[in-house]
């Protein structure tokens, strides 16, 4: 994609930026997605950010600083322009819903930005989903209007109780699986708070699709360095995922 | 003006002096999405051994300063596989084919380099990967076992061999004069360097493996020097590699002895690295008005 202009730039939530970035080639993004960012500075390698909103030839996505790249990251200025490959990977697949019923997001702490792409295109393709949406404390909370805009519902945790339902998105997601009907559970968020969401969508025999994380190189599925075990073989999160059904993945290494 | 890229390896013709670093180039299927991968001299596919290996834990890789660590541990779906779904797509390419082949025991590369027979232009044998726990770096760091291991595939081999050299030994000339010895028809040089990279606030390492290969510019100086006292040592060619990252980095192994050499990190973070070194020694040729650039092989000046 090669190198993108920074239109937009706004912290918000303490060292979680929102980025906008115009892209000149009109690529389609598909939800799931990432970006493969280069940084600057002292740092050498690109960073994976998954893709939160596309529109025209604009792409959005959102980061929490972690470390010395994010940091670097956090630093470009409005006007400037970042050297971005992509979009990469397999997004998740919008047809995985099976009958009816209702179609579930499932997002924890920065693994609930992708999913506000997903739940625009399932809108505007499938229909509304229902999302539950997981966060540490309350300051953390971010984009919940927009969530709201196309899904039919939001519910939101916290792990401390300042705001929503005082608990884990599982704990809500597995009261839904018994009372209610779900055709479709996708969810991005911490590697354990996934594995969780998977043994409930196995339990209850929903399809369910996880985007997983691994610390990568190229981006591209030259490099096989971040890999996790997928039916029994070592699959590329970058090339192969990062969106994989859930049922496949391996998760007793996790 | 019109400049001459042709190089010759070990009787083989590179179309130019630009291959691929095993093992950073899968089976060239993922680059070819961003370029025209006959371009190249020759691609170098990733290490195959007789049974598929899983590789290592995750995590694998760990940023340096200007590098990275790698700890894949030579994951790879196996000979068969590599002969039956990989190498067609490969042979369509108009480039040259170089295999690099990997064992836990000699019997095992033997066994290896007999599976891929004539199939490929050229052999690349690997006794210096540091990620696997037999084998691999092992017999790269003895002059004994490397001519051993060196003089049982030549034999067993139907293509010329180059071997790839590890960098983690005191005196890697010897190394490659013992490999020359075992009949040996080229050397590749420098593999990654065995390093560690620690994470302060969990203590541990960063990789599963706890210690893991080292490339990226941070290598190339060494790279550079160790090509050029293999050079003094040998006469068989020398394919230069170890933090490459454009057309004039490429000069130097050149200039240093190198006849050809290999792209490998770079392209994790600049997927058209690659076409991008072959242009910028062409440029460096015409700029100097050098018409071939064999002319440029070994003519280092020292001081």
């Amino acid at each position: 994609m090669g190198l993108c202009k920074l239109i937009q730039k706004q912290e918000i939530a303490s060292n979680i930026f929102d980025f906008v970035v115009e892209t000149h080639t009109g690529l389609q993004a598909n939800a799931g997605q990432f970006l493969h960012v280069k940084c600057g500075g002292t740092a050498y390698l690109r960073r994976p950010i998954s893709i939160c909103d596309a529109w025209d030839d604009k792409l959005r996505f959102i980061f929490e600083v972690r470390g010395e790249g994010t940091r670097l990251l956090s630093q470009f200025r409005v006007g400037e322009t970042i050297d971005i490959l992509g979009p990469l990977g397999r997004g998740f697949d919008l047809d995985l819903a099976q009958g009816d019923g209702d179609i579930i997001l499932v997002g924890g702490g920065i693994g609930t930005f992708p999913l506000l792409l997903l739940a625009r295109e399932l809108e505007l393709r499938v229909k509304k989903p229902i999302a539950i949406l997981g966060y540490r404390t309350k300051e953390l909370i971010t984009l919940t209007d927009e969530f709201e805009a196309v899904c039919e519902e939001v519910k939101i945790t916290t792990d401390d109780g300042s705001h929503g339902t005082h608990g884990f998105v599982t704990d809500v997601l597995a009261d839904m699986a018994k009372n209610g009907k779900i055709s479709a559970i996708y969810t991005c968020g911490p590697t354990g708070m996934m594995k969780a969401v998977a043994k409930i969508a196995i339990e209850h025999n929903i399809p369910a699709q996880v985007s997983m994380e691994e610390r990568m190189a190229c981006g591209i599925g030259a490099c096989v360095t971040c890999t996790c075990s997928v039916a029994g073989y070592n699959a590329r999160v970058c090339k192969d995922g990062p969106v994989f059904n859930a049922e496949m993945v391996d998760w007793g290494g996790f | 003006m019109s400049v001459n890229l042709k190089v010759n390896i070990a009787g083989v013709a590179w179309k130019n002096p630009v291959t691929t670093a095993s093992g950073t180039f899968g089976f060239g299927k993922e680059y070819a999405e961003y370029f025209d991968i006959s371009r190249l001299g020759a691609v170098t596919v990733k290490s195959i051994s007789v049974e598929k290996k899983l590789g290592n834990p995750t995590p694998r890789v760990a940023e340096t300063a200007s590098g990275m660590l790698n700890s894949v541990g030579l994951q790879n779906p196996g000979a068969e596989f590599f002969l039956k779904y990989e190498l067609p797509n490969l042979k369509k390419l108009d480039t040259k084919i170089v295999v690099n082949i990997a064992g836990n025991t000699i019997d095992e590369y033997v066994a290896v380099t007999e599976m891929i027979g004539d199939s490929v232009d050229m052999l690349e044998l690997n006794i210096s990967c540091p990620n696997v726990k037999v084998g691999g770096m092992a017999f790269g760091v003895d002059e004994k076992s490397a001519f051993e291991a060196t003089s049982a595939v030549k034999k067993a081999s139907k293509v010329p061999l180059i071997v790839k050299l590890s960098p983690n030994v005191t005196d890697i000339s010897a190394i490659a004069a013992a490999v020359e010895n075992g009949g040996a028809n080229a050397v590749s040089l420098i593999n990654t360097l065995l390093g560690m990279k620690i994470d302060i606030n969990k203590r541990k390492p960063i990789l599963a493996n706890n210690v893991g290969g080292l490339s990226g510019p941070a290598v190339m100086p060494i790279a550079v020097r160790m090509v050029y006292q293999v050079a003094q040592k040998v006469k068989i060619p020398i394919i230069g590699m170890g933090g490459i990252s454009s057309g004039a980095d490429a000069i130097e192994f050149l200039l240093a002895g190198a006849s050809a050499v290999a792209v490998g990190t770079a392209g994790f973070v600049d997927p058209y690295a690659h076409i991008r070194v072959i242009n910028e020694i062409e440029e460096y040729l015409k700029r100097n008005n050098i018409d071939d650039v064999n002319n440029i092989i070994g003519k280092l000046e020292m001081n």
